[in-house]
């Protein structure tokens, strides 16, 4: 069987790149790469043309996936423009194309009963929760939100995102929209008041690590979105790699692109950089 | 063209023969079922592996990677499930689906380059072996054999000895050296058939934000088109010296046009790896647009352009 056996590589059309705060909304043709593209997958994309000298893929969590309507397969991103690939991408005008790969790595876990949920997102982190509220939703889950940033312009919470959403709340560390502080400030009062049974995340990997404490205090099942720099999104390069617990518990240097983004927190060895764990599979003697 | 004889795209490396010159390169290809969503490996001329060790080995801490223009830095240190592992499950897996492969090796010790070598002697459907004594990414640079005309003997040596007869053996040499040719011709008086060049550049970035090394083994391997004359110059000087011996060129190739540098330098064949990273299909790229950049020039064979630089 081969990785990733849904991905397709094509040219793909801009068909809308919108400003919305901090970032860019973008809008992909992408014909059948959207059919299996499930939230938390994500979108491996070349940048800087064909002379480029940035020879990297840049991967971007899917916004939104449709199979339907009048362009056929769309997919949508929300782009943040930090460094100059993804500075490059926003750039794009409608009409132009990219070469993407997609749809690639793990999906959120769906529940098959209806559950109450709760979703964390920090920064454009939030981008790919709203796909999943929305079909958590649609199973008759109660949904409740946590976006968290440092400051209101950096929190992306679009209108019909919130459609899908029980209660939202808003933190930011400059109080300039919602609650001042950190995501995990209001998470314990949000677990009670909703009997959460289940938390998804996905932003900065300090952040995940205070989510999977919080979780784990709670003993609540936690799916994270890792991130960790990646080379290709494919699994070739063995860069992204995460330490996370196999499944007797062994410690692996596991690819984020392949074992995830998406896995379960309590695999997750977080607070790992720059240091391989004690007992990890391998290590150096 | 007027010309209708057959293109002859086949090379050779030691006993064995190839359809295509475009092989991946090691390290960049996984355990081949990441790139056989994309293309048929059988398309290939060979699957390079990743470097396998004797023992499980987890590889360096993140961050293992920097983006450099027109290139990067890996960190990676071998990440590997050992050689009995890859034996059991890569290996039948490559070759079921019809891959030529040939299986890259990396040890800490002679005497570990001599118990890989005797594992894969009974595996005879392999295309050959690479042994690669030059990895950057240790924790002590004098564990790079390919630094030291005696230590790269010794480890050639074992191999052979522990190989046996005609079992293709390709050395993978460093650039990081004052006279690659001096390497060469140890490795092959050693018992090597050919010589894979080049392996990564050591190079280093400094995270000015942190003020520390950005990656977490301090410094790195550069690879990507940012070497290509690298490899380029290193494939010209030992061809020159040592033009019997085929040479596998790799080292930033990401186009046709890149690959035929290389073949004109005096290489036999050319591996494609970083240019795997930022394109899925590029090796098949690199096949198809080689074969069309040789045929534009009037070459009837791959053979007949090998070296043609030193003309």
């Amino acid at each position: 069987m081969n990785i990733n056996p849904k991905a397709i590589q094509a040219s793909v059309e801009v068909l809308s790149n919108k400003k919305v705060g901090a970032y860019n909304h973008m809008v992909f043709a992408v014909g059948d790469m959207a059919v299996h593209a499930r939230p938390g997958n994500f979108v491996a994309i070349a940048v800087g043309g064909p002379s480029s000298s940035m020879i990297l893929r840049r991967a971007f969590a899917i916004y939104r996936a449709s199979n339907r309507g009048a362009y056929g397969g769309t997919i949508e991103l929300v782009v943040a423009a930090h460094g100059s690939g993804s500075k490059w991408l926003s750039e794009r005008s409608v009409h132009e194309k990219v070469d993407m790969v997609a749809p690639l790595g793990t999906a959120f876990g769906i529940p098959t009963e209806p559950v109450n949920a709760l979703l964390i997102g920090g920064g454009y982190g939030s981008a790919p929760l709203f796909g999943l509220a929305e079909i958590l939703k649609s199973r008759g889950c109660r949904v409740d939100m946590i976006l968290g940033a440092s400051t209101a312009g950096k929190i992306y919470a679009p209108l019909e995102g919130k459609r899908s959403v029980n209660i939202m709340t808003l933190t930011t560390e400059d109080g300039s929209a919602g609650e001042k502080g950190r995501v995990t400030d209001v998470m314990e009062k949000i677990i009670e008041r909703s009997q959460v049974e289940l938390i998804y995340s996905c932003g900065p990997m300090p952040m995940l690590a205070a989510v999977n404490e919080v979780a784990e205090r709670s003993q609540i099942i936690h799916q994270c979105a890792v991130e960790e720099s990646m080379a290709c999104g494919i699994g070739v390069c063995m860069t992204c790699v995460i330490p996370m617990r196999d499944e007797s518990g062994v410690i692996k240097m596991q690819r984020s692109c392949i074992e995830g983004p998406v896995v379960d927190g309590a695999r997750v060895v977080f607070g790992s950089d720059r240091r391989i764990p004690e007992g990890t599979w391998g290590a150096p003697q | 063209m007027s010309n209708f004889q057959a293109f002859d795209f086949r090379t050779k490396f030691g006993s064995r023969y190839f359809p295509s010159p475009v092989f991946t390169a090691s390290g960049c290809a996984g355990s081949g079922k990441e790139l056989s969503q994309f293309f048929n490996l059988d398309e290939l001329g060979a699957v390079v592996t990743k470097s396998i060790s004797v023992k499980p080995r987890s590889g360096r801490a993140t961050p293992r990677m920097a983006e450099t223009p027109s290139g990067m830095l890996n960190s990676i240190g071998l990440q590997g499930p050992g050689i009995d592992q890859f034996l059991e499950i890569d290996i039948p897996w490559l070759q079921s689906k019809g891959a030529r492969v040939i299986v890259s090796i990396s040890g800490e010790t002679v005497e570990e380059y001599a118990s890989l070598a005797r594992k894969l002697r009974g595996v005879s459907s392999l295309h050959g072996i690479e042994v690669n004594i030059s990895c950057p990414n240790v924790e002590n640079r004098g564990l790079v054999f390919a630094c030291d005309p005696s230590a790269s003997r010794a480890v050639l040596e074992a191999v052979r000895r522990n190989i046996g007869g005609d079992y293709p053996i390709i050395a993978k040499l460093s650039p990081d050296v004052t006279d690659i040719v001096a390497i060469a011709r140890e490795v092959i008086s050693a018992g090597a058939d050919g010589l894979a060049l080049i392996n990564t550049v050591l190079g280093m970035v400094i995270d000015i934000d942190a003020k520390r090394p950005k990656l977490a083994g301090v410094t790195g391997g550069l690879s990507g088109p940012a070497i290509r004359p690298i490899a380029v110059r290193a494939i010209y000087q030992v061809h020159k010296a040592l033009p019997q011996i085929p040479i596998l060129g790799m080292g930033g190739v990401a186009s046709g046009r890149d690959a035929l540098e290389m073949i004109f330098a005096g290489a036999s064949g050319v591996s494609v790896g970083t240019a795997t990273f930022g394109n899925p299909t590029a090796v098949i790229k690199v096949k198809q647009e080689l074969q069309e950049e040789l045929k534009a020039r009037g070459f009837n064979s791959l053979v007949d352009a090998i070296g043609v630089a030193h003309a």
